[in-house]
């Protein structure tokens, strides 16, 4: 299968896992989303780039996926804080882009198919059979360590103290805990036990992060002896599927995933919907979930699968969607507050 | 919770006439409501005055009113049905006020009736401005800083304390009727006079002026377990300071970043939550475009003109998913009715882009302010559905059938590079050309951004529209060019003039190199989960979603696209008629059209719905993909009509009367030919322009078009010079016929032809004499004032000329009669503005039994006789509805052409009773005694004797001026006499504002200086909000009605039952 279109950003063969994202806005957001590492992202909105790129909402300090796949770039930039237009964003951060692609069939394949590798070529020459070949080689490495920080590092000044481990820490998750009046010390990904607590610290952060939980043997070692402090955690995302994975829960991958900022979950206890941003491409499996250790709080309204996890040692809850949004739907913001209440329960 | 099992009947109270502000939105809403609560088996009580729609259907709803949507009515239905629960939010506006007039006057709770779905607390709270304010102060979202005033002293202080320019917005309208921007305390005062006495509780509200903002609408839903959704997010194109109506739309926003539209999701959703709405909801923000600084400005707590648009953008259904709500469902509960596989709590999210123009009436009302602001005028509107907003727009333009295609716009080469700015300044219809055009000079889109305000981001793409243009006229026209301008929409007819390449070559070209439009899926979820619905549009591209094959045979059905003047919702219900029908006799039904208002782009009508433009060559593609075995063009008006031609090119047989039938009814001399084999009398008349033999007046009109486009009596040369003038403004593709006028009383026919022979379902007369055109014409069935014989004739001619013209289904005839003759207008072998109407009133379903004949049936095999079926003991009377208050500039009187924007009707045993029944349905509510002005010209005197005389004794007060008065007091009737205008105050102008009085009654007169006071006279009347009768055929209706006022019973009538032709009453 293959789709044909112009070349944007930095024009650079490269191999990716392909995946699509169903959001109409929000992409600068998603660029630098850590949690796409390795992935090349189909958008289904046909017009992307229309108000340029705002420095201030980028979520990490770089574009992490390995390709940007759109229909239309603008080729204008119209937004009172935009900084710079997509096309040179991309370039100026070797980001392959390509346009003119029938993105809508494009994402049915995917859908039909499920998700699959695939291979940005550049040029007219591009050998097709050469080019398959790569993509049959192709194997995703663990992103977590690529994308995680590599030292130590401290936000906010607030009486809360927080330690966050980063696999992939989006800033609105940091944000949203200093704004609640966090201090918040980022941990790299393979912190120990020991070095988040040392700290001492009133919660636990668990953040998002790219690929498949159970490349991160090492992350779910420690999270156990996280639970078994029983120090208040809140997980996101990936850092959901590990603490699932460290108290035996399995996680499997879905077909084409969960990417999109219309994602409707039911939280079971309050029968409320929310409308929610989602990505993963993995997702703990409500079969392996044992009762008497965690109650699922949030399934999808889509599909059923698992979106929250409350521990019943009542000190660590998790969800698989992303509360701090960026981009998306603030709905599930009141997590935050949750936690901060967790916390301030374990000072007492 | 689910279902709330004790509720089991409803009343829904519908939107009434179209109006500008209110058009076929609510049918659909209303129609999709009713659906909804059905097939929960609820018993579904509808009323509403407007017989066109397709809500007031037996099919639609259980007991059926086609009744005035006043307070009384409704009290009446409501204790003769004796329903559990009223739905207020479907019916716009009027329905709203009504619900809460009921429910605040203690009469719902007395009766046990429930208000279900959002609460009369709640639209209180949105509708009145300080209650809302206060709203918004609780949950710190901001609006724009305005007072509430109640006098037009109190008007003057708030601005002064806010500031100008300021804008007055009156409570309690629709459209934002009366409403409008002041700069200065001059323009304050008089546009504050006007929106006040519009105002149903005399309150405006003053604001701060925030144009130049984005404006930004959210359509959100809630159930009543707190759970939100955002259905869609629209950014007008115009920015703040054009009324939303009226302005381009865009959907999604193009513009905003994730963090404004996170911050405006959030307000909107804050909002729904405190004003406790069950149901949808549409909020309108104003947003700064160099800040995070926002204002609310309204919110509708309703179904809308958005809501309906938004419902076409998205796929998702908006009234259906309101009314589950209002059953008790949430939103978790309710299945989506696309994917079928999850549910309605969720945000759709779109792969395309939309773009909405409105249709505005200006090619209609050539003189009325084409200057558009806070009060809305379109009539209609179109959407387009593509991959980029380029492609949107082009697509869109077409739609609106004002012959123009594209962005180019060659009376504007004429300007100089001065004039093209000034008219950069005017905010009206035509300003998208007219940047256009700048930017084809080499204006900057910077500077256009300055004069306009108008976002960068949209004028790049007008922009690049422009350089396609450009690119195409400098050619050559190779592969990859007519593939991005294809891409880009410009139809083949565009390209061909811009490279001077035939279309014909252009086609071939397209087929070498496999250049065609595949059709994708509007599926609410951007092919996230698989879906069903068959709602297409198309889109250069690859993997085609459609799949033509059926084992059925397949029927194309031309819609009727915008609604227009002459053009209206009627043509809607014949065309879901003819597809319900067709389905019925097992067909596969394929229909396009592209009003995201109407009943007809349901995406569950048809068996699959194209949301296109109905130009031949966007047909010719849908053909090229359906292969259909036959279509249909008789019930999608003129639009359908006028693709007849190219259809049978194309190979696809026309169902029913051929292209040639057509054509024989519209080519004069064949046409004449044709009567003068019948043996039919018709008005003599020429195609050429050599009228002086047939003598003055003449009736001038373009052949056809419909509702009486361009046409005039003419009196002299000189009137026949200025017609021809205006109707050759719009090129001419057919000749002008003049016509010998004839003054008579004027009947129309519809009727039904199988082959063999006719069948008449009912002949309606017009109270207004020959001359005023059918659709502004009081209507009424049966025509009891014509003699029998003549009505033998009438049925006896349309016999013959069905049978002449070959026509197989639907017939309109319009004849006068006068002096014992009857004489032909004009006949049209397709469906007309009466359809539905006499449809509903005979109980004789005449589209299916018309579609039937397209088949072969014959009319006795489907149970009827052929010739005049007989009268139903009742009288129905429908009656004209204008906008005129809207259209600043425009003259109210009537004629030839069309000028009424919709209709009502009124239904009894007695005339008197279904007289009183359309004028009190048609907004005139003074008829028992009052203040009345006559003023009449000089030809008109004796007649008016009469109708002066009855009111007098009926104890109406007569004001009139010099001539009249003095006429009048001759003829020993007392009038109180008034200053004519500028003659000293206070004046006619003066009285007519002083809301004292009831009713003008004035009719035109020629002569400069006379025309010139008449039509002030008139246009403040209107503005004013007074009935003005500008004929006297229809002041001795009023007449009729005034006499009877006192001592007639309105009875309530259940349109349902009249098919069972016992005591339906």
């Amino acid at each position: 299968m293959c789709f044909e279109g112009s070349g944007f950003g930095w024009e650079h063969d490269t191999l990716c896992e392909v995946v699509f994202n169903s959001a109409m806005c929000g992409y600068t957001e998603l660029l630098t989303d850590p949690s796409y590492a390795g992935q090349g992202v189909v958008m289904t909105y046909p017009l992307i780039g229309n108000y340029g790129v705002c420095y201030d909402d980028a979520e990490s300090v770089r574009p992490w996926l390995s390709a940007y796949i759109v229909h239309r770039v603008s080729d204008v930039a119209s937004n009172f804080r935009s900084d710079v237009d997509l096309n040179t964003f991309l370039k100026n951060n070797r980001i392959p882009g390509v346009q003119g692609v029938d993105t809508r069939a494009l994402t049915k394949v995917l859908r039909e198919s499920g998700t699959m590798r695939g291979m940005i070529a550049y040029g007219e020459a591009a050998d097709r059979d050469e080019m398959k070949k790569k993509i049959r080689a192709f194997r995703m490495e663990s992103m977590v360590p690529r994308v995680s920080c590599k030292e130590p590092a401290v936000y906010g000044d607030g009486p809360v103290k927080v330690s966050l481990a980063d696999y992939g820490v989006k800033n609105n998750i940091i944000r949203s805990l200093v704004s609640r009046g966090c201090t918040v010390r980022r941990f790299p990904h393979d912190a120990s036990f020991e070095e988040l607590m040392s700290f001492d610290p009133d919660g636990i952060m668990l953040t998002n992060g790219p690929g498949d939980p159970k490349d991160c043997g090492k992350e779910i070692g420690e999270l156990k002896r996280v639970y078994a402090h029983g120090v208040p955690t809140f997980a996101i995302c990936l850092g959901h599927q590990l603490m699932a994975l460290a108290q035996g829960f399995d996680t499997y991958k879905l077909k084409y995933g969960h990417r999109g900022i219309n994602h409707p979950v039911k939280e079971l206890a309050e029968n409320r919907v929310y409308i929610t941003s989602q990505n993963h491409g993995y997702v703990v499996d409500g079969k392996t979930v044992d009762p008497s250790v965690a109650d699922i709080s949030f399934v999808s309204m889509n599909d059923g699968s698992i979106e929250g996890l409350n521990y019943k040692n009542g000190k660590v809850f998790s969800v698989q969607f992303h509360p701090e949004a960026s981009p998306g739907p603030l709905d599930t913001g009141f997590l935050f507050d949750r936690f901060l209440s967790l916390m301030g329960g374990s000072r007492l | 919770m689910s279902r709330r099992k004790e509720i089991k009947k409803v009343i829904i109270i519908g939107s009434g006439p179209i109006i500008i502000g209110q058009a076929a939105e609510f049918d659909y809403a209303g129609t999709q409501a009713c659906r909804a609560l059905r097939e929960e088996g609820i018993e579904v009580v509808l009323i509403n005055s407007n017989p066109a729609t397709i809500m007031t259907d037996r099919q639609i709803a259980d007991k059926v009113y086609i009744e005035p949507l006043t307070v009384e009515t409704v009290k009446k239905v409501i204790l003769k049905e004796n329903p559990d629960s009223i739905l207020p939010t479907l019916g716009g506006q009027n329905a709203l006020n009504l619900a809460v007039e009921l429910e605040e006057s203690g009469f719902l709770k007395q009766n046990h009736v429930e208000m279900i779905g959002t609460k009369a607390d709640t639209i209180r709270m949105a509708e009145d401005r300080e209650l809302f304010k206060e709203a918004m102060g609780r949950i710190g979202e901001p609006v724009a800083k305005s007072a509430i005033a109640e006098n037009v002293e109190d008007c003057v202080k708030a601005a002064k304390a806010i500031g100008y320019p300021v804008v007055v917005r009156p409570a309690y309208t629709l459209g934002g009727s009366g409403g409008g921007f002041a700069n200065n305390e001059e323009e304050l005062v008089s546009i504050a006079t006007v929106g006040l006495s519009r105002s149903r509780v005399h309150q405006v509200l003053i604001e701060r002026s925030i144009a130049g903002w984005k404006e930004i609408e959210y359509e959100v839903m809630r159930d009543h377990n707190g759970n939100c959704i955002t259905v869609c997010n629209m950014e007008n194109i115009d920015p703040v300071g054009v009324h939303t109506g009226d302005s381009i739309v865009v959907a999604p926003c193009q513009t905003l970043a994730d963090k404004e539209l996170q911050m405006l999701r959030t307000s909107a959703l804050n909002i729904i939550r405190e004003l406790r709405v069950e149901g949808g909801c549409n909020v309108q923000f104003a947003l700064n475009p160099d800040s995070f600084e926002y204002a609310v400005i309204e919110v509708n707590p309703r179904v809308s003109r958005s809501s309906a648009l938004a419902s076409k953008a998205t796929g998702y259904p908006i009234a259906k998913v309101a009314s589950k709500i209002a059953l008790g469902y949430t939103l978790d509960e309710i299945p989506n009715a696309i994917t079928k596989k999850t549910f309605a709590c969720f945000e759709p999210t779109l792969d395309y882009c939309v773009v909405k123009i409105p249709r505005w009436p200006f090619d209609k009302f050539i003189n009325a302010r084409r200057i558009l602001g806070t009060q809305m005028k379109a009539t209609g509107e179109v959407m387009g559905i593509a991959p980029t907003f380029e492609a949107a727009l082009m697509k869109s333009i077409r739609c609106l059938e004002q012959n123009t295609y594209s962005l180019l716009d060659d009376t504007l080469k004429e300007l100089s590079d001065a004039e093209l700015e000034d008219r950069l300044h005017v905010v009206d219809d035509r300003r998208l050309w007219a940047v256009a055009e700048a930017l084809r000079r080499g204006v900057t889109k910077e500077h256009i951004h300055e004069i306009t305000k108008i976002d960068l981001w949209f004028l790049q793409k007008f922009r690049n529209i422009v350089r396609m243009e450009r690119a195409i006229a400098a050619g050559p026209v190779d592969e990859a060019l007519l593939r991005r301008a294809k891409e880009e929409e410009f139809l083949d007819r565009t390209i061909s003039k811009l490279s001077g390449i035939g279309v014909e070559e252009l086609r071939k070209m397209q087929k070498k190199w496999d250049i065609r439009p595949v059709y994708k899926m509007v599926d609410t979820c951007a092919a996230e989960f698989d879906a069903e619905t068959p709602y297409y549009y198309s889109r250069y591209g690859v993997r085609n979603e459609s799949d033509p094959a059926t084992d059925r045979r397949k029927v194309l059905v031309i819609g009727s696209g915008p609604i227009r003047i002459g053009q209206g919702i009627e043509f809607d219900f014949c065309s879901v008629h003819s597809v319900w029908a067709l389905k019925e006799l097992g067909c596969e039904t394929i229909i396009v059209n592209n009003n995201p208002e109407t009943v007809s782009t349901d995406f569950d009508v048809a068996d699959k719905l194209y949301f296109e433009p109905l130009t031949e060559e966007d047909v010719l593609h849908i053909v090229e993909q359906e292969k259909p075995d036959g279509a249909v063009v008789q019930f999608g008006g003129q639009t359908a009509i006028k693709l007849a031609g190219a259809i049978e090119k194309m190979g696809v047989p026309i169902l029913g009367s051929s292209y040639d039938s057509i054509d024989a009814a519209e080519d004069r001399e064949r046409f004449d030919e044709i009567l003068n084999q019948c043996g039919i009398p018709r008005a003599a008349g020429r195609t050429v322009f050599t009228c002086d033999e047939l003598g003055y007046p003449v009736l001038v009109r373009p052949s056809y078009v419909l509702g009486g486009q361009g046409m005039q009596i003419a009196y002299s040369d000189q009137d026949i010079i200025e017609q021809i003038g205006i109707i050759n403004r719009v090129a001419q593709e057919h000749p002008i016929l003049v016509d010998k006028y004839i003054m008579g009383t004027e009947v129309e026919v519809d009727a039904v032809c199988d082959g063999t022979d006719t069948m008449i379902p009912g002949i309606m007369q017009h109270i207004e004499r020959a001359g005023i055109h059918s659709g502004d014409s009081i209507s009424v069935y049966p025509a009891i004032g014509v003699p029998k014989e003549m009505q033998n004739l009438i049925v006896d001619y349309t016999r013959r000329l069905a049978k002449a013209l070959h026509v197989i289904g639907l017939l309109n005839v319009q004849y006068i009669v006068k002096d014992g003759k009857v004489y032909v207008i004009e006949a049209n072998p397709r469906s007309s503005r009466t359809v539905p109407y006499i449809s509903k009133v005979t109980g004789i379903p005449i589209v299916p039994l018309a579609v039937g004949t397209f088949f072969g049936k014959t009319l006795p095999e489907m149970g009827y006789h052929y010739g005049l079926q007989s009268e139903r003991k009742l009288v129905a009377i429908k009656m004209p509805v204008f906008s005129f208050e809207k259209l600043y500039g425009q003259d109210v009187n009537l004629g030839p052409e069309m000028k009424s924007t919709g209709e009502v009707l009124g239904v009894a045993r007695t005339y008197d009773e279904a007289l009183i029944k359309a004028f009190y349905g048609a907004g005139v509510h003074k008829i028992e005694k009052g203040n009345v002005i006559i003023t009449v010209k000089d030809s008109d005197k004796e007649e008016v004797l009469p109708i002066a005389q009855g009111l007098y004794d009926l104890g109406w007060t007569i004001f009139s001026t010099g001539g009249t008065s003095e006429f009048l007091n001759a003829h020993e009737i007392p009038t109180i006499r008034l200053h004519k205008i500028g003659a000293g105050k206070p004046d006619i102008l003066d009285h007519i504002l002083s809301g004292k009085i009831n009713l003008v009654i004035n009719t035109p007169s020629t002569g400069v200086a006379h025309h010139r006071d008449g039509y002030r006279i008139r246009r403040n009347a209107v503005e004013a909000g007074i009935p003005c009768l500008t004929s006297l055929d229809t002041a001795n209706a009023f007449l009729t009605c005034a006499r009877h006022v006192d001592t007639t019973q309105l009875s309530v009538v259940d349109i349902t039952k009249v098919s069972t032709f016992l005591n339906f009453i």
